[in-house]
């Protein structure tokens, strides 16, 4: 992966930066020790690494506003971290880079019911964000599969998305504002605890903008009462053609559930092996759930099974408990740690229109067999977020290369069809040199555009989402 | 529609108030329009929603259609100026709808003209389900629209999840115009649900939006939560039987702020709702009209202090309409609150004194103001109305 040329002139300062830091930060804030910095090297895109300059580890928005001060002042890059959990090397540092973690920034601020939000510190991790309202039966709705370890931080960054975000949407459709700090160490309040914005819509811009229009420390979200129950079905096919054409019906018969996830032979014999979920031995399995009351469940899950019997299933398992429902669950929680365990694995995360799905995934198999490295796939079939696997061997030379390339060549297949190069995971370094083929150069100027205005000297989390090439003047200037 | 054997349309001409016309039927010659524009120039889709503004009148309704509508995905692409009538009634043939409802605006502003696509996304407009379904914005999926160079630029796409790059998609929602003029839109449509009901509490006001908030706090999936001259009204959609069990269960909650009635005939359910999402009460009503964006809770002391003849709840009170007296000032009478007041409705004298919309902190204002002169660097697009 081609970076930039690191700045000498902030590497010869490092001492002078640090003690810039150190000035108006807690001694236990600051951190350029190279064995500390080490654990910054690289998030879950773990194949890029590069120890930064140095992390901070900032209390509060004032302290990050100091910090950024300082790094402005001496024309330091910054690179905003949450949890370190992106799939896309958006957290990835440059060395001439200073890493600020908001993860100590974790306080709920308000819980306000009867107007169905919630104020927390940025650095909160998702899966607490529930956790704060749960007990009083609300909840928040994106649910990443990271959801234990990432911060809404990060969510916001990349406009992160969930299972259940059929019905609920994505991290910008549950935000209503943010606390955002600009590289110059000013403070902004965007949106609030109404809804819409009063003027340009600047919330929608920041939320997936990659850590590169300022750092956010807290946030407002939307809580919703959590519905009376829930219940998965598991249905088998034959055929990924017939699977994908089963849950176009669904969608059309007017049935909305809450997740419908999609998982071709590959990852079912893999999950199974792994986890042992009792998935029957078949080419294609739908799990998809329905929310409600008992009855409304009932009345749901009878629409669903007359439109899969249509279909010819080779299996129709409705979870007849809390427990078969986690059984139902089990596997397609574990499949990546169920891809993990047998190989290295690279994820994706194109989308394509659902109704491509069948010759998309003939053409990953074909092009599978040419390269020779295998895919499983696991998805969300209702919006056509794809997540092929490819299986690659980190200590064979070359596989890597011949991953990435498998890879682009998916996203590629994705963009051709009318989709997109990324659903949910973000562009970070992973996905920016394959940005032109979605983007034209005036799109991608227009996006540049907002970083010009926002982050004026381009400091903020570099060589990241554009391709360098076309970045270059602004990063030089 | 541009037909096939209709005859060609000047392409320029003066509109009933001697304003000059530019008329544009495909995005290259908005393209050259832009370009070539001599100085401002007031989009126009229908004309539905003008607020004022000045220069030349570049009409864009001549760039309609509908290029691409796929029931089982869910989307549904088309150009800007395509009427909002027309996208309705193929949704309604499939069975499908825009579930953020939008409002027509005609009747509250007195314009006449075909309600459009871009109109909608320019604004924003989003209708009483904004509370359930999220707003015209969170169905937005793409985007292409001339900027102020002349430059085409898309955004987005037709998928559902799309987190490729910045998401303009969100920034030209409701921009007015002020970024770029709009050719074409993909949205995200839903299912109609079988059926709907509405529970209607009279003679509530103080604490109509109490009740609307122990609604919308249920787990009972509230599709509206309204207040006006018909009560204060409750709706939910779905499969029969649970619209049934819901609605049971909502009337039991909200039995403790006076008698529920459960209206279930479709026709009726379909008038009150129309009613709130186009403020059917302040029609033909004189005054002027202004728009309440704030935390439900603020709303009802907001409205105490306002000096407003009459007002219609929307969005559990997260939206208010106000009809108030000719020229007043709603944001002075309010002082500082949380939230932005948009002047809807008033007379050219008002207009010329009052900003339709709120005037933002000066940060805030200097990141809009930034964004504006990079995408418009002439400020020739609808100049003066959003600041
Ligand atoms: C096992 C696994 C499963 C996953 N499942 C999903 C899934 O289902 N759906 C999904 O969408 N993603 C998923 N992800 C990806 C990842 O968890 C998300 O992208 C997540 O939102 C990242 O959050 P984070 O706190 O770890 O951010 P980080 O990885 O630390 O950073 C991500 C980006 O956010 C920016 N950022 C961080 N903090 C700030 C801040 N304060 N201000 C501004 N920018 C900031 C960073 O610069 C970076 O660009 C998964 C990842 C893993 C490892």
């Amino acid at each position: 992966m081609e970076m930039p040329a690191v700045d000498a002139r902030v590497m010869a300062r490092k001492s002078e930066i640090v003690a810039g830091l150190r000035a108006v930060l807690p001694a236990d804030a600051v951190i350029d020790d190279p064995t500390e910095t080490k654990a910054y090297e690289c998030d879950a895109l773990s194949a890029y690494r590069c120890p930064p300059l140095a992390a901070i580890l900032p209390r509060s928005t004032a302290e990050v506003a100091a910090a950024l001060k300082v790094c402005d002042a001496m024309g330091v890059p910054v690179v905003p971290r949450g949890a370190g959990t992106s799939l896309a090397g958006g957290a990835l540092p440059t060395a001439d880079s200073v890493i600020l973690g908001v993860a100590r920034m974790n306080r709920v601020l308000e819980v306000d019911y009867a107007n169905r939000l919630i104020r927390v510190d940025a650095g909160r991790t998702n899966l607490s964000v529930t956790g704060a309202v749960e007990a009083d039966g609300f909840f928040y709705a994106p649910d990443p599969s990271s959801q234990l370890a990432c911060a809404i931080a990060g969510n916001i960054a990349m406009n992160s998305g969930g299972a259940h975000c059929l019905k609920y949407g994505v991290t910008t459709n549950n935000l209503l504002g943010v606390t955002l700090v600009l590289m110059d160490g000013s403070v902004v309040e965007i949106g609030g605890a109404h809804m819409d914005a009063g003027g340009l819509d600047l919330l929608g811009v920041i939320c997936g903008s990659e850590g590169q229009l300022g750092v956010v420390t807290e946030a407002t979200l939307r809580i919703l009462p959590k519905p009376e129950g829930a219940r998965p079905v598991l249905i088998g096919f034959n055929s990924n053609e017939v699977a994908g054409a089963c849950v176009a019906d669904i969608i059309k018969a007017g049935v909305l559930p809450v997740a419908i996830e999609f998982m071709d032979r590959p990852c079912i014999r893999a999950c199974e092996d792994f986890a042992r979920a009792g998935y029957p031995d078949c080419e294609a399995l739908l799990i998809i759930e329905v929310e409600g009351a008992e009855a409304e469940i009932d009345e749901q899950l009878g629409l669903i099974r007359q439109i899969a019997m249509r279909h010819d299933p080779v299996e129709f398992r409705e979870s007849g408990s809390e427990e078969e429902s986690k059984k139902i669950w089990l596997g397609r929680k574990s499949a990546f740690g169920a891809m993990g365990q047998i190989n290295d694995y690279m994820c994706l995360d194109g989308t394509i229109p659902v109704s491509a799905l069948p010759h998309v995934l003939k053409r990953i198999g074909e092009m599978s067999r040419d390269c020779g490295l295998d895919v499983a796939n696991v998805f969300h079939a209702g919006d056509g977020n794809m997540h092929p696997l490819i299986l690659y061997d980190a200590n064979k030379p070359g596989d890597l290369e011949l991953c990435e390339a498998f890879g682009a060549d998916i996203l590629k297949l994705c963009v051709e069809v009318g989709g997109c190069l990324t659903g949910e995971h973000g562009v970070g370094i992973e996905k920016r040199d394959l940005m032109g083929v979605q983007y034209d150069g005036p799109d991608m100027e227009a996006q540049m555009r907002v970083k010009d205005v926002f982050d004026p000297k381009w400091l903020l989390n570099p060589a990241k989402v554009f391709p360098l090439a076309a970045s270059s003047g602004r990063r030089d200037g | 529609m541009r037909g096939g054997g209709a005859a060609p349309v000047p392409p320029e001409y003066l509109d009933h108030n001697e304003s000059r016309v530019v008329r544009v039927s495909s995005e290259i010659e908005v393209a050259d329009a832009v370009r070539d524009a001599p100085g401002p120039l007031r989009i126009r889709g229908g004309g539905t929603r003008e607020f004022g503004g000045a220069g030349a009148v570049l009409d864009v309704s001549g760039i309609a259609g509908i290029t691409l509508y796929e029931p089982g995905a869910l989307t549904l692409v088309a150009k800007a100026g395509t009427p909002l009538a027309e996208v309705e009634a193929v949704l309604a043939a499939e069975g499908q709808r825009l579930a953020f409802e939008p409002a027509d605006w005609r009747g509250l502003l007195g314009t006449s003209g075909e309600p459009t696509l871009g109109g909608m996304v320019a604004g924003n407009v989003s209708g009483p389900r904004r509370v359930q379904a999220g707003a015209c914005r969170d169905a937005l999926l793409g985007v292409r629209f001339v900027d102020g160079t002349g430059a085409v630029i898309k955004n987005g796409g037709r998928v559902m999840k799309n987190v490729t790059g910045y998401d303009l998609v969100k920034l030209v929602a409701g921009s007015w115009g002020t970024l770029g003029v709009l050719t074409e839109v993909s949205l995200k449509v839903l299912p109609v649900p079988e059926t709907s009901a509405t529970l209607v509490i009279g003679g509530l006001d103080g604490a109509a939006v109490a009740a609307m908030t122990e609604a919308l706090t249920s787990p009972y999936d509230v599709t509206g939560a309204a207040h006006g001259p018909e009560g204060t009204l409750v709706r939910i959609e779905g499969f029969a039987q649970s619209v049934a069990y819901r609605a049971a269960e909502l009337a039991k909650r909200l039995a403790r702020f006076g008698a529920v009635e459960v209206e279930r005939d479709p026709v009726r359910v379909a008038g009150l709702w129309r009613g709130v999402r186009d403020v059917a009460a302040f029609h033909g009503a004189e005054g002027d009209v202004w728009r309440l964006s704030v935390k439900p809770s603020d709303a009802p002391g907001l409205v105490a202090r306002s000096g407003a003849r009459q007002v219609v709840y929307d969005w559990g009170g997260g939206l208010v309409w106000l009809l108030m007296p000719e020229g007043a000032d709603l944001r002075a009478a309010l002082g500082p609150f949380a939230g932005h007041a948009t002047l809807i409705r008033a007379g050219a004298e008002t207009r010329a004194r009052i900003p339709a919309f709120q005037p933002e902190p000066p940060a805030v204002a200097a990141l809009s103001r930034g964004l504006r002169q990079r995408f418009d660097p002439r400020g020739i697009f609808n100049p003066g109305l959003m600041g």
